[in-house]
Formats: C-alpha cells, structure tokens, sequence
C-alpha cells in the first residue's frame, strides 16, 4: 500500500515537472513569433494636431491621451516585448487604430470628421476613453476634470468649425 | 534525449499554432474585404440598367436607396422597442448595403458627395452593429443628417417624416426619420416613446 502511494506520488511530480517544463518553453518560444507592429510614420499635415494647429497645451493632452492608440506614432512601452503581453497590446492598438487615426484626420471628408468628433466626444465626455485598463499602467494619459473641460470644448470648437 | 526531443516537438507545436493564429486574423481581415468587392457584383446588375446614351434609370438608383432606408427604418423600429439585438443585426445590413452600393450609377457631378455619405452610413452601420443601446443610439442619431442629405440627392421611394425630439444628447435635441407620422421615438424607446414632433415631410418627386 505505502509503495503504491510512493509510485503514484512519484508519477504526479513526474507529470508536474513535465508541464511546469512545457509551460516554460512555450512562455519562451513565443517569445520567438514576429508580432506586426504599429508602424511609426513621420508626422504629416494630416495629423490632427498639425492640421488644425492646435494650442501646445491641448497638443500635449492628446498625444498623451490619445496617441498611444490612436495614431502612427505609438511608444511602445519595454514590456510590449514580452508575449504574450505584446500581442494583446498590439490587437488593442491595432482595434484603436482602425477606429480612428489621428494621424490621417486631415484625410477624411468633411462629413467623416464630423462622425469622428461626434465619436470622440462621446466617449470622452462619458469617461470610456482613455480606456480603464490603459489608464492602470498610463497614468500621464489620464483626463482630470480640468483637461476633460478644455479637450470637450476644443473638439466642440472643431466640430463648429466643420459645420460651418 | 527521446524526452527532450518531443518536449521540443511541444514547443515548436506551440509556436507554430501562435503564427497560425496571427495568420489566422490577417486572413480574416482580407475575407472581409473579398466579401465587399463581391458584393459589387451588384454593380454589374445596376449596370444594365444604363441607358444607351449612358444616362441612368432612376429605378435602378432607387432600388439600391430603398434597401439603404429599409434597414435604416428596422434600425428605428428596433430602437422603438429597445431591442439592441435587433437594431445590431439591421446595423450590420445596413454597413453590408452601403458598401454595396455602386456610386457609378449616380450623376456624376453628385457621386463624390454620394461616396462620402455611404462611407459615413457604412461606419455608423458598423458601430450599430457591435454596440450598446446608448452607442446604437448616438450613431442612429447621426445618421439621420446624412440620410437627409443622401435623400435630397437621390430622392426617396416612400414618403419619409423627419422627426425631432428636443431633449436628446441632454437636451442638445436629435432627429431620426420615419415612415410614419406617429411619434415613436427610437433615441429614447419605452423609456419617453411619444416625445418628439414631425419636423418636415420627405415626399417622393
């Protein structure tokens, strides 16, 4: 009986060591697979901020609010080189992107802005962007009530301009 | 050494299935894109419909318009009743019908304009599709100006009434249109189903 247990006591660990070694490699072979990242593309005149000229101060809120996501020139933070961390960074920025992209405002028509603005009005003026789970590790890119104020009434002001 | 041999077997299991996934989704991507060029064959269709001196029978336009308000009115209806589930799934035909749409067999001088407002009823489609009722909402809402305008370019198959409801958006107000005059407001649904007011009539010409 006292043997058997051993044997089966011998098999578990055996089985634990195992996957624990399996766990492992795979955590170290991913690390392995190409992750597509966001391109960073030199700043052009459809840029949101060149193409209206903002205010440095409003320019300042949305590069680091907004610009990790929403734009060519993400900065990638060192842990986005650790998968699987940097996939799941890269789907969100890649999901962000193609919603809106900051660096291509200027190219839209008119009446695409003006959904944009609308969107992000939204979506400011209602606390869901900069998202929660961004705002854990970005603490710089939070809207304090004040910034929210000046970001809400400049993209208004924006928004006005358009519909002029 | 057999052991380690299928542990690395494992591994390059692992990381080949990691590679298939992202592939798997750059894939799935250009599905997507396949599937709107074949829905241009559409396009064909509309354009058998040309004249022989290359101008366009209204009906042909007409037709693709008529499913455009279709599913913007299921989109109203479903928002009439709170039915998210319902206002997604017209919101998803809605994005597929405008991007179906061939521009071509609209008058030329109008087709840059046309373009834009499909491209913009495409994304509100997309957004109805995959978001809560308050989101739904807020882009059912926008759309009703580009409606407005789409409308007085290629005209409407039915007689449409613009409505108003002055305390949308925090009382900033918001519009939608209907088939019918009877105030049943979607940008509220049960919750203040009857405030609003017909703000212009949309006729057929």
């Amino acid at each position: 009986m006292w043997f058997g247990e051993r044997n089966h006591f011998n098999e578990m660990k055996k089985w634990l060591k195992l996957s624990l070694w399996i766990v492992l490699i795979v955590l170290v072979g991913i690390q392995f697979v190409p992750v597509q990242r966001n391109e960073i593309k030199p700043v052009t005149n459809a840029d949101f901020i060149e193409h209206y000229e903002s205010p440095i101060v409003i320019g300042n809120i949305i590069r680091a609010s907004c610009y990790d996501c929403h734009s060519n020139q993400t900065k990638y933070p060192w842990y986005s080189n650790v998968q699987p961390i940097g996939f799941l960074l890269q789907n969100h920025i890649s999901e962000g992107n193609s919603e809106l992209n900051l660096s291509e405002f200027g190219l839209l028509s008119n009446r695409m802005k003006r959904t944009k603005l609308k969107s992000i009005l939204s979506q400011i003026d209602n606390d869901k962007m900069p998202m929660p789970s961004y705002l854990f590790l970005h603490s710089e890119a939070k809207l304090d009530s004040l910034k929210k104020t000046l970001l809400v009434s400049y993209f208004d002001s924006i928004l006005v301009d358009i519909d002029r | 050494m057999k052991k380690s041999n299928s542990i690395l077997n494992l591994a390059l299991v692992a990381g080949l299935s990691f590679s298939l996934l992202a592939c798997g989704n750059s894939k799935s991507t250009d599905h997507n894109d396949d599937n709107t060029e074949h829905d241009h064959s559409g396009i064909d269709h509309a354009a058998e419909h040309k004249m022989p001196d290359g101008s366009v029978m209204e009906m042909s336009e007409n037709k693709s318009i008529s499913q455009l308000i279709d599913q913007y009115l299921a989109i109203k209806n479903a928002l009439v009743q709170d039915d998210s589930k319902a206002a997604a799934s017209a919101g998803q035909k809605l994005a597929e019908e405008a991007s179906s749409i061939d521009v071509n067999t609209f008058e030329v001088s109008k087709q840059p304009e046309i373009k834009e407002i499909l491209e913009v009823v495409k994304e509100h489609g997309e957004h109805i599709a995959k978001s809560e009722m308050v989101h739904q909402r807020e882009h059912f809402e926008g759309m009703a100006k580009d409606f407005m305008d789409i409308l007085a370019i290629t005209g409407t198959d039915r007689t449409l009434y613009q409505q108003y409801c002055p305390m949308y958006n925090k009382n900033k107000g918001g519009y939608w249109l209907s088939d019918s005059q009877e105030i049943k407001n979607p940008l509220f649904g049960s919750k203040m189903l009857t405030c609003g007011s017909v703000k212009e009539t949309i006729s057929m010409k």
